[in-house]
């Protein structure tokens, strides 16, 4: 078992994958907890999506694709920001356009080249075991600027994210704080993209997160069960796509989906399980042998 | 006890205050004024603007003429001691918190950016829960309460903003006849201590019992003034036009 564990880490490349997939989990684990409950998934979708012209681009010019993605992250998550404040578009409708505009111009822009074809795949679904160490150093910094910006300002996205009339009532800054998560989740989507690409990446915000909802009714122990579960799928994940030469992406995202579907069968309070076994219970508890004779009923009815 | 200081922030000016979400529904301008300590029932009909003149007093809503004035200076500077109930359908009863943690929220204006509720702060909450009747309920999750213990939840999460003005959305629905005593006593005592309280309610006994003067809402400002002299059966039918039968 040890060796089976052991084996792969006499590889650089495994190596700076591991480490790459650590922290991604890390991240999206914490950060995908607020992208759940402010409802921002579809807009985390789109902000993927988004930035895919800005990897593009940084590939054609030969560059880390960090630097273009960062620059269409940013501009679509301000592009949505104020779009979704106007009253003239709906949001779903302003995000909807946005990212498949985006889309489409990389979609056009890979299509006028020749040789890139071959590396479409590895643009669209990541590449995590192709990671430099340039890249796992830029991933580690920019990913530890997000941590500490959500831990800094936890109280306040909380807030927002419970009850943005309070908020709001008590002069909270709501269009900015939103514009700020919106920024951290464009980051962290941005840093991940290498380990599992831009269609899978909601996946790993997403799915984390809310098997630990599932697994608890707490805020910090969601934080920390969903960190703890991106991380595993991500380590795990690794392990089983370099024993079964499979891609690496999807099989992390499979691995966290197995995750979620074990907590959603077996969650202790949450759980399918929990709750026919509490329904079945609560039948037996009132089946009308079992309650005494009461003859006041009979008139209510 | 909780919050029980002399809560003296001035008077409340409404001045010329406009309140709409822009297209659709539109308060139009109305002035008014309320004294430290006093008691204001707003009455009306459904759909007569008094959710909405408490959130633009709360600025939940953005004001569209006009200005609110608290001791003289634009409410807004004491934004966090500004406590505002809304009815309860309003939030996500699903949200990984418990009681205390929402009850904490109230604290974080107070506690400022990037820090946490202290252990003051904390125990601020316990005890305006204990004071709401739910004294050692803080750690269950909010899902859990019923409808009239979320509305208390809410109320005690109102208390620890040591409020200068309390704007109640109809603070009495889903409250059983215990609990309406207890609120009733509550309000009584915050305005004692200079809270000035302004609460929309749908139950006219509750003005008679608790309102020092009352503030009549049909899409305009029909009346407002002490209880005693302004809430008569004239004015009640000029409020609810010929939809209520009182005072026959």
């Amino acid at each position: 078992m040890i060796e089976l564990l052991a084996e792969p880490w006499q590889y650089g490349f495994f190596q700076r994958a591991m480490l790459e997939v650590a922290i991604v989990g890390v991240l999206c684990g914490l950060i995908g907890c607020f992208v759940v409950l402010r409802g921002l998934a579809f807009i985390g979708d789109a902000l993927a999506h988004a930035v895919f012209p800005g990897v593009v681009l940084s590939y054609l010019a030969g560059r880390s694709i960090l630097i273009g993605a960062f620059i269409f992250g940013g501009i679509a998550a301000l592009a949505i920001g104020v779009l979704s404040r106007s009253k003239r578009v709906s949001e779903d409708s302003a995000i909807g356009v946005i990212f498949a505009a985006f889309f489409a111009l990389g979609v056009v822009l890979i299509s006028r080249q020749t040789t890139i074809r071959r590396d479409l795949g590895s643009l669209l679904f990541g590449s995590v075991v192709g990671v430099s160490n340039e890249d796992v150093i830029a991933t580690l910094i920019i990913g530890g600027i997000v941590i500490l910006v959500l831990f800094l300002l936890l109280k306040e996205f909380t807030l927002v994210a419970f009850d943005a009339t309070l908020a709001t009532a008590l002069g909270y800054p709501v269009f900015w704080l939103d514009l700020v998560l919106l920024m951290l989740v464009s980051a962290t989507i941005v840093v991940s993209l290498q380990t599992v690409g831009n269609i899978l990446i909601l996946a790993l915000i997403v799915t984390p997160p809310a098997t630990a909802r599932l697994l608890t009714d707490r805020l910090d122990r969601m934080l920390a069960l969903s960190t703890a579960i991106a991380l595993g799928s991500g380590v795990v994940g690794l392990y089983l796509s370099y024993y079964a030469r499979s891609a690496a992406g999807g099989t992390i995202v499979l691995t966290a989906t197995a995750c979620f579907l074990l907590a959603l069968v077996f969650a202790p309070d949450h759980g399918l399980l929990a709750s026919r076994l509490r329904s079945r219970h609560h039948v037996h508890h009132y089946h009308p042998a079992s309650e005494p004779a009461d003859p006041a009923h009979k008139h209510d009815a | 006890m909780t919050g029980v200081v002399a809560a003296n922030g001035g008077h409340l000016l409404v001045r010329d205050v406009e309140v709409g979400y822009g297209s659709g529904f539109n308060l139009p301008a109305m002035t008014f004024e309320v004294a430290p300590g006093e008691v204001v029932g707003i009455i009306g009909p459904n759909g007569s603007g008094k959710s909405t003149l408490l959130k633009g007093i709360a600025r939940v809503l953005p004001l569209s003429g006009g200005e609110v004035l608290l001791g003289g200076e634009d409410i807004g500077r004491v934004a966090g001691r500004i406590a505002y109930v809304p009815q309860r359908e309003d939030v996500n009863w699903d949200f990984p918190a418990t009681a205390l943690d929402v009850v904490l929220m109230g604290r974080y204006r107070s506690t400022g950016w990037f820090r946490r509720p202290d252990r003051a702060s904390r125990a601020l909450a316990h005890e305006a829960l204990e004071r709401l009747g739910l004294g050692g309920m803080g750690d269950r999750h909010i899902s859990q309460f019923s409808g009239g213990q979320q509305q208390r939840i809410f109320l005690a999460r109102a208390l620890v903003q040591e409020p200068l003005v309390l704007l109640l959305d109809e603070p009495f629905t889903g409250i059983d006849a215990t609990n309406r005593t207890l609120l009733h006593e509550l309000i009584a005592e915050l305005g004692r201590t200079g809270v000035i309280i302004l609460m929309a309610t749908h139950d006219l006994d509750e003005v008679t019992s608790i309102c020092s003067s009352v503030c009549c809402l049909n899409h305009r400002l029909v009346a407002f003034g002490p209880t005693a002299t302004t809430y008569t059966p004239e004015t009640i039918r000029a409020t609810f036009g010929g939809q209520i039968a009182v005072f026959s």
